[in-house]
Parts: structure tokens; C-alpha cells; sequence
């Protein structure tokens, strides 16, 4: 099927087609994501429904409220998470508990940075978080300058499933609001990175002093024009006048 | 009488200095939002990727895609910027935001914070707190005094898991108000009738007592 792609031909028409020849049982997998927040969804029910098994997953949160990543825990894909939050995700803690999954916790800043680093070429790197922690477990802790570091190791994976907003035929991103997170990071730390995004427009569109990710990291994309974007807590403050913040008021409605 | 959870709030919300970069973390230290002063040129960032985080949207401004770091629909300020976790973290790990305000379970009097998990109980993960209170310029801690069997979570030593090691400066309870001593908590502010017999008896950690905290 690829073989019938023009050279540099990275658009695809479609999700299965953007997933084609990619995935397979034991493979990692990073899903960019905030909870539910910038999640690639259509690429993620595909994977879903691909069947594959014995996945690690690197992400955030690895799903929400049984939604995002969870179906995959549903469905017993998954062997292992990267993640540095498990709350607000039943399947994940229940299936801890149970030794179902293995589940290796990560500071959040050091899992981005782990990222980055597998994305940058750097072997490793030393954080003052996570000292004293349990995270400091099993690593190497070294003193420098009078503060001591713990060594931390990048992270990469077989494949990359990123949700941009705006994405040209060269795969150059633009990303939308807080759903930025850990998409362009896990873009540069994986053999294949395939892009869910919002609008694909011809290259040229976006101005190059705007792009928030440079196009090379970025193997298939494929357009995908309707999202659910789950709210997790739908928090709101009275309407009208200017807004003042003492005028906040919580509704915690979650909109499926 | 020791204070309310509002009042411990507002109380914490006073310890923001005009034109600071702040990170509020989630639960009570969310609402402290509320009372900062609008004047102060006060900046909020949130740990998913923003800088200028703005109140709660209205009805119609809900934007799915605009959330803070307990996962809550909020807007972004004019003056805001929007970026990465790598970015995100740089700045806080960086030292470049100057006031953390977190919750607490246990602050030990060497400036040792634990907020992130009880043996026992179902785990949830430290998300950004062991990057904030490891990378924050000036970390403000805000829980009750006791937990609610009694126990207190102020001690000499920590008895759960450590978030950060020598990382609190202050710790504002119902109570009062606590730096962090070395070997002793120092009391630097008591809510409206709480004695100092009932502060020693609440603490697991030796208090001293300003002159200002001293009387009554």
C-alpha cells in the first residue's frame, strides 16, 4: 500500500490507512494528552480496534472516566503505562491492584523531559526531582554543585500518536490552547509519529515563524475534522460584566 | 477558634507579592485564585502548558481545550502564553516561578513536604507536585493542622512517603501560620483564639513562638 505512495506523500485519507503496518503486539506506544485534553482519538479507538496486545503505554494519564487510553485498559491491551497520574482512571488503578498492569510512575516534568531528551539525543539527564522520593529508587544520585541530582533516562517509542490543530502536507504543526501538552514532545521520540489533525491546509499556509512543530518529526498524517474533546470538569462562573474572580461558581458537569 | 477553611485560604492568598509568577496546586490551593488581589499584577501559571490562566469561563466562552492542571475549564488572560510540559516544567524546574501554594499531608519541620500518596490507600501519582516543590523559588504549603483522626501533620520527621526533601518554607494551617526551623516549626501567626497550649498539643514537632505569637 505504501509502495504506491508518491515520494514525501505523507497524507493519508483515512486513520486506518494513516495505521497501516504500524502496529503490533508488545509495542510502545506514546499518546500525547492532558487527561482527555489533546488526546488523537480516532487513532486511539484504532489501535482499540486493531485488537493488538501486551502494549506499553507513555502518556500523562493513560485515559480518564473510562474514556480516551482506558478503553484500551478495558479491552486488556495494555502490559504497561509510563505515566505520571493514575487518578480520576479507575481501570488503571483497578488493574494495578490487581497485577494486571505494570505501572511505572514518573514525575510529570521528568516525563516530559524524558521525552524530549529521547527526541534530542541526549542519553540522559540530571533532575533535583524526585530526590529523596521513591522515584529515586534503583538511580544513580550525584551531588553537583553542593545540590544533589538523581539521573534520569530518555524515553522513546515505536510509535507516536499526536493531535495537532492545524497541520500542513510537510506535517509542520500548530497546536490549540492547553492541548498542546505533550504532543509536540512525544512527535520528536518515536521511530514512526502519525498526526491526527483538526485541519490540514497546503503547505505554505502556515507561516513559518508560526510553526510550533517542524514537519521532519512527523512520518503520516491524517485529517480528522470531528472530536468529542471530553470535558473532564466543567467549571464556569456567572455570566455577564467583566470577569471577576471572586465571582466563581463550580458546576461539575462532565459532557460525554 | 481556629480558622475556616476560607479563612485559611484568604490567609494564604497574602502570601502573594505583587507581580509574581504563581502555581496554585489542585484542591484548596485552587480557590486561593479567589482572593488574590487583581491590583498585585499577579501572573498564574498551570502546569499543563499555560502562563496568564484567567477565572472559570462563562457559559459560553467553555472552551474543551483550555484547562488548568486539575483538569477544570478555565481562559487565558490577555498577556497569556500557551506551550509545552518540556516548556512547562523548564520554567518551574528552572526556578523562574517564584510561589508554589500546594496542599499538604505531612510537612516535617526540616522543610520536607509528603502530598502525594498513603501507604495503603489507592495510589493516584504525583503528577507536577514533586517538580513544584522541588523547582519552586518559595513554596507555601496549605492544610489543616491535624488529619481527621486526630494526628498531626506537622512533624519532626516525615512518617509518609516524601514528595521533596528541605523544600517548604511555610505552612499555613487552622491553626496558624508555620516556617519551617530546622528543628523546630516556627509559629509566626495563630488564628483568632487558638492559644499557644493548644498549638503545642496539636504539633508532633517542638514550636517556638515569635514575640509577635507569644502573648495569650
Amino acid at each position: 500500500m505504501s509502495d504506491e505512495r508518491a515520494p514525501g506523500d505523507k497524507v493519508y485519507a483515512d486513520v486506518a490507512g494513516a495505521l497501516t503496518g504500524l502496529l503490533h503486539d508488545g509495542m510502545t506506544i506514546m499518546s500525547g494528552g492532558f487527561g482527555l485534553c489533546g488526546n488523537a482519538e480516532a487513532c486511539i479507538e484504532a489501535v482499540a480496534g486493531s485488537g493488538v496486545k501486551n502494549l506499553t503505554i507513555i502518556s500523562n494519564n493513560c485515559g480518564n472516566q473510562g474514556q480516551g487510553l482506558a478503553v484500551l485498559l478495558k479491552n486488556r491491551q495494555v502490559a504497561r503505562v509510563v505515566c505520571s497520574f493514575v487518578g480520576g482512571n479507575p481501570d488503571l488503578a483497578e488493574q494495578y491492584l490487581a497485577g494486571k498492569v505494570k505501572v511505572e510512575l514518573c514525575p510529570q516534568g521528568t516525563l516530559a523531559e524524558r521525552i524530549r531528551a529521547g527526541g534530542a539525543g541526549i542519553a540522559g539527564f540530571y533532575t533535583p526531582t524526585g530526590v529523596g522520593t521513591v522515584v529515586a529508587e534503583g538511580k544513580e544520585v550525584r551531588e553537583i554543585d553542593g545540590r544533589p541530582y538523581l539521573l534520569e533516562r530518555p524515553l522513546r517509542a515505536d510509535l507516536a500518536i499526536v493531535r495537532a490543530a492545524v497541520s500542513d502536507r510537510f506535517g509542520n504543526l500548530r497546536f490549540y490552547r492547553t492541548a498542546r501538552n505533550f504532543n509536540p514532545l512525544m512527535a520528536t521520540a518515536a521511530t514512526v509519529t502519525v498526526v491526527e489533525t483538526d485541519r490540514l491546509v497546503p503547505n505554505g499556509v502556515i507561516d513559518p515563524d508560526d510553526v510550533h512543530l517542524p514537519g521532519l518529526y512527523v512520518k503520516r498524517i491524517v485529517e480528522v475534522t470531528e472530536h468529542r474533546d471530553v470535558i473532564e470538569h466543567r467549571t464556569t462562573r456567572a455570566r455577564g460584566g467583566a470577569p471577576k474572580q471572586s465571582e466563581l461558581t463550580r458546576t461539575r458537569k462532565g459532557r460525554a | 477558634m481556629s480558622w475556616t477553611r476560607e479563612q485559611m485560604v484568604r490567609r494564604a492568598a497574602a502570601e502573594v507579592l505583587p507581580g509574581q509568577i504563581v502555581n496554585l496546586g489542585i484542591g484548596m490551593p485552587t480557590e486561593v485564585a479567589n482572593y488574590i488581589n487583581t491590583q498585585l499584577s499577579v501572573t498564574l501559571q498551570s502546569e499543563n502548558g499555560l502562563l496568564g490562566m484567567g477565572p472559570y469561563p462563562s457559559e459560553d466562552e467553555v472552551d474543551a481545550r483550555l484547562i488548568n492542571a486539575g483538569k477544570e475549564t478555565v481562559t487565558a488572560l490577555p498577556g497569556a502564553s500557551l506551550f509545552d510540559s518540556a516548556q512547562s516544567f523548564a520554567m518551574i524546574r528552572g526556578g523562574h516561578v517564584d510561589l508554589a501554594i500546594l496542599g499538604g499531608l505531612e510537612v516535617a519541620c526540616n522543610g520536607d513536604l509528603a502530598n502525594w500518596t498513603v501507604p495503603g490507600r489507592l495510589i493516584t501519582g504525583m503528577g507536577g507536585a514533586m517538580d513544584l516543590a522541588a523547582g519552586a523559588r518559595r513554596l507555601v504549603v496549605l492544610q489543616n493542622h491535624t488529619s481527621k483522626d486526630g494526628k498531626s501533620k506537622l512533624s519532626t520527621k516525615l512518617t509518609l512517603p516524601a514528595t521533596a526533601l528541605a523544600c517548604v518554607n511555610r505552612v499555613i494551617t487552622d491553626l496558624g501560620i508555620f516556617d519551617v526551623g530546622g528543628d523546630c516549626f516556627v509559629c509566626v501567626g495563630r488564628a483568632d483564639g487558638v492559644g499557644r497550649e493548644a498549638i503545642l498539643r496539636a504539633t508532633a514537632a517542638p514550636v517556638l513562638f515569635t514575640t509577635a505569637t507569644s502573648g495569650g
